[in-house]
């Protein structure tokens, strides 16, 4: 029998579940847990500048590698700032597990230093969460918690630990459960086959069908079925800003993102489907705009492993609850079967029509296929530094990005053809994700690219991130995208509200100098004015391999993102194609 | 519609909140919620009726599923099932009144539970219609206070919801 105190079965446990990084911070009510951590832990930990970057980079660690992720917090603020990173996280369903401390249970509700509720103040954005009351449950609850937030819909876990539980001097026997079971956590592990039957038969007997691929199809690792789909039934395939990377980008199948800021073919071909098959989404409103004028003509069937998801938004012809991959793993064994069966059920001809208008929408105003902005400016247009990236990496690197115009540029014009490689914050939209996540991608993945695409907005959220960058040697790369404005903000403001800049750019003689900031951290700065020097400068940052470049790209500050659908009341083919010109 | 939703729910601390905090955080509306353990201690059986169309209903359903804490649920509603409610109710009695009160409560089946020299106190137990129209009949006038029990639940027949 081995005798442990609390803080060691913490270490212990995060051992036995093989995790890889500790993102944290240390503080009063978690001190016996960095002490066990100090004595006895072999995990690397990570100290970061800021709660919320640790759970930001915990995070991206799950986006990147499909394992939860792991942070840890003191009580109090320690905890409150975790809470974005934890919304962020549970928007987005990744799974991770985070442990904060919490005074001592008998001054729990009585207002003690560095107290909150964190249970509380986390419910709404949480998988679930547990208050451990004794140190004999920290093995089985952290069990609990890893086995929650990876399966079903994933997501964040939270597991609140008094100080007492973890004191070094009591101690009890440790005993890891190799399994658990829950009576009132049973997620599903197969679709329905009569459904199934039904979705195979609907999407076989399209006209005008499209496959709408969404970030369950990433977390599910439903990425190479999808795709094998796909190409057997000649398919095109649209995706959610998170389903990026679902689908090889640089396919001639591949329609681009659909939505708000979404491609005029991948919205169009959307909007005059008659069978949608929805993989993985939750039909967001940032990607059905007015949900009554929705793809009129198309029947739906919509697979998720949520069954909240279906027809929450859009009602669903066909609806599969399940995990993507069986699911589509399904379809495809009963294509299969019917192919051997009757070949004739296999002939693709029929939408032979349907490929032809869809190449005819992209001649006229494709994402890839025309002008889609000014290739003549004397100014460095946002869209050339994301394809410049493309070029430079090949579609290989890891694309962590914040939120603004930058996140839709790098959405649209990076060409994601695997899954995991483009990580943002899409539900949530949370700026200040991208550096930190940048960092938690870089650990999981030494010899990749890595690459944070920002703004001089966004990237100001968690630029402190700098040092735990200097600490650790991360050669990240840093492309910001400084237009000197709230970007996204002014794009709405000069679109609805009469061009008044409220607030967007109020700071633009107050900026720093990026180049001199990274330099102080000791990293190397590069600042780009000129479009001639773009490549080459990207080129050299992109080579120091040691190093954490911080390439600040000054863009046309006036560039819109586009297309861009036209709300409110408009459908998904409503679209600005750029400043003056519409569907 | 109104519906009537039976909860099996884990006897843990925070398992009400999670079902409260779903219903403020998702815009339902709770009509009445009631929640005591049953003959097994590890379990709580929580009884809520809301009101919206079969869309939120399935929602509402689907997101209690959801949560970790919920081991089964029925919507007691969709079958034929039996709704009881209790209410308390202080109502002023005196003069004439006195008689007309207990008439009355004996019509609706109450029970006078405490006197006081110018008060009643009133026990009646039925579904939500039967207590409101009990109240209807006593009149506002004469009501000094009113504590319901919010309703609870049990479908009719062999169904059972139970692990």
């Amino acid at each position: 029998m081995e005798l442990l105190s609390g803080g060691e079965m913490i270490v212990r446990t995060l051992q036995e579940e093989g995790v890889e990084f500790i993102f944290g911070y240390p503080g009063g009510a978690v001190l016996h847990i960095y002490d066990a951590i100090f004595q006895h832990c072999d995990i690397p930990h990570v100290l970061v500048r800021h709660e919320q970057a640790a759970i930001h980079a915990a995070d991206a660690y799950a986006r990147a590698t499909g394992r939860p992720g792991l942070a840890l917090v003191t009580s109090g603020p320690g905890a409150t700032n975790a809470i974005t990173g934890i919304a962020t996280a549970y928007m987005d369903s990744i799974p991770m597990v985070v442990l904060s401390g919490q005074v001592q249970s008998h001054l729990i509700g009585g207002d003690a230093f560095q107290e909150t509720d964190m249970v509380g103040v986390s419910r709404p954005v949480v998988k679930h969460s547990f208050l451990v009351k004794r140190t004999e449950d920290i093995p089985e609850t952290i069990k609990k918690a890893f086995y929650i937030a990876t399966t079903g819909r994933p997501g964040p876990v939270v597991v609140d630990l008094p100080k007492d539980i973890t004191d070094p001097a009591a101690k009890y026997e440790f005993k890891y459960p190799e399994k658990v079971k829950m009576r009132s956590y049973n997620p599903a592990h197969r679709g329905h086959s009569g459904q199934i039957r039904k979705a195979v038969n609907l999407l076989l007997e399209a006209k005008r069908p499209v496959v709408y691929c969404g970030g369950g199809v990433i977390l599910g690792d439903g990425a190479e079925l999808l795709t094998k789909l796909a190409k057997d039934l000649n398919l095109p395939v649209a995706s959610s800003l998170m389903g990026l990377g679902g689908y090889p980008g640089d396919d001639r199948q591949f329609l681009g993102m659909l939505g708000m800021h979404g491609a005029y073919e991948s919205n169009t071909a959307m909007h005059h489907s008659d069978v949608i098959l929805a993989v993985g989404v939750r039909f967001d409103d940032r990607t059905t705009n007015t949900v009554s004028k929705y793809c009129p003509t198309a029947k739906i069937i919509h697979v998720d492993i949520d069954p909240t998801s279906i027809s929450k938004t859009v009602t669903a012809d066909v609806p599969i609850v399940g995990p993507v991959s069986t699911v589509l793993k399904e379809m495809l064994d009963q294509i299969a079967e019917m192919g051997a069966t009757d070949a004739q059920t296999l002939d693709r001809s029929g939408i032979d029509n349907w490929w032809e208008q869809i190449d005819e929408w992209r001649d006229a105003h494709g994402l890839w296929t025309a002008a889609r902005y000014d290739t003549n400016s004397n100014q460095i247009k946002p869209q050339q530094v994301i394809e410049t990236l493309y070029k430079l990496t090949g579609g290989d690197a890891y694309v962590c990005s914040d939120v603004g115009q930058h996140q839709m540029f790098a959405a649209q014009y990076y060409r994601f053809n695997k899954p995991r490689h483009w990580i943002n914050s899409g539900g949530l939209g949370t700026m200040g994700f991208g550096f930190p996540a940048a960092m938690g991608v870089k650990l999981a993945f030494p010899d990749e690219q890595v690459v944070c695409v920002t703004g001089e907005g966004s990237i100001q959220m968690n630029i402190q991130e700098l040092s735990t960058c200097t600490q650790y040697q991360l050669p990240i790369k840093i492309i910001t995208l400084n237009n000197r404005a709230l970007g996204m903000v002014k794009q709405w403001q000069d679109m609805q509200y009469g061009g008044r800049y409220s607030q967007t750019i109020s700071y633009k003689d107050a900026l720093p100098d990026f180049t001199k900031l990274a330099e102080a951290y000791g990293h190397v700065g590069i600042r780009v004015e000129k479009l001639e020097d773009l490549e080459t400068k990207m080129k050299e940052a992109l080579s120091l391999k040691d190093r954490l470049v911080f390439l600040d790209v000054a863009v046309d500050p006036a560039e819109h993102v586009y297309p861009m659908q036209i709300a409110p009341n408009g459908s998904m083919r409503d679209m600005w194609l750029n400043k003056t010109e519409r569907t | 519609m109104r519906r009537i939703i039976a909860v099996l729910l884990e006897n843990e601390p925070g398992a009400l909140s999670r079902v409260v905090g779903l219903f403020s955080q998702r815009g339902y509306n709770i009509e009445s919620l009631t929640v005591a353990p049953t003959e097994d201690a590890t379990l709580s059986r929580l009884t809520l009726t809301t009101i919206g169309d079969d869309r939120t209903i399935e929602q509402i359903t689907k997101h209690l599923n959801r949560l970790i804490d919920v081991v089964k649920l029925v919507d007691l509603t969709e079958g034929e099932h039996i709704e009881r409610e209790i209410m308390l109710i202080k109502v002023k009695a005196t003069g004439a009144q006195r008689a007309e009160i207990k008439r009355c409560t004996d019509i609706f089946r109450g029970q006078i539970v405490d006197v006081g020299p110018s008060v009643y106190t009133v026990q009646l137990t039925g579904t939500s219609d039967k207590l409101d129209a009990y109240l209807d009949a006593v009149g506002d006038a004469s009501i000094l206070e009113v504590v319901r029990s919010g309703v609870s639940g049990i479908s009719r027949g062999e169904k059972v919801l139970g692990l």
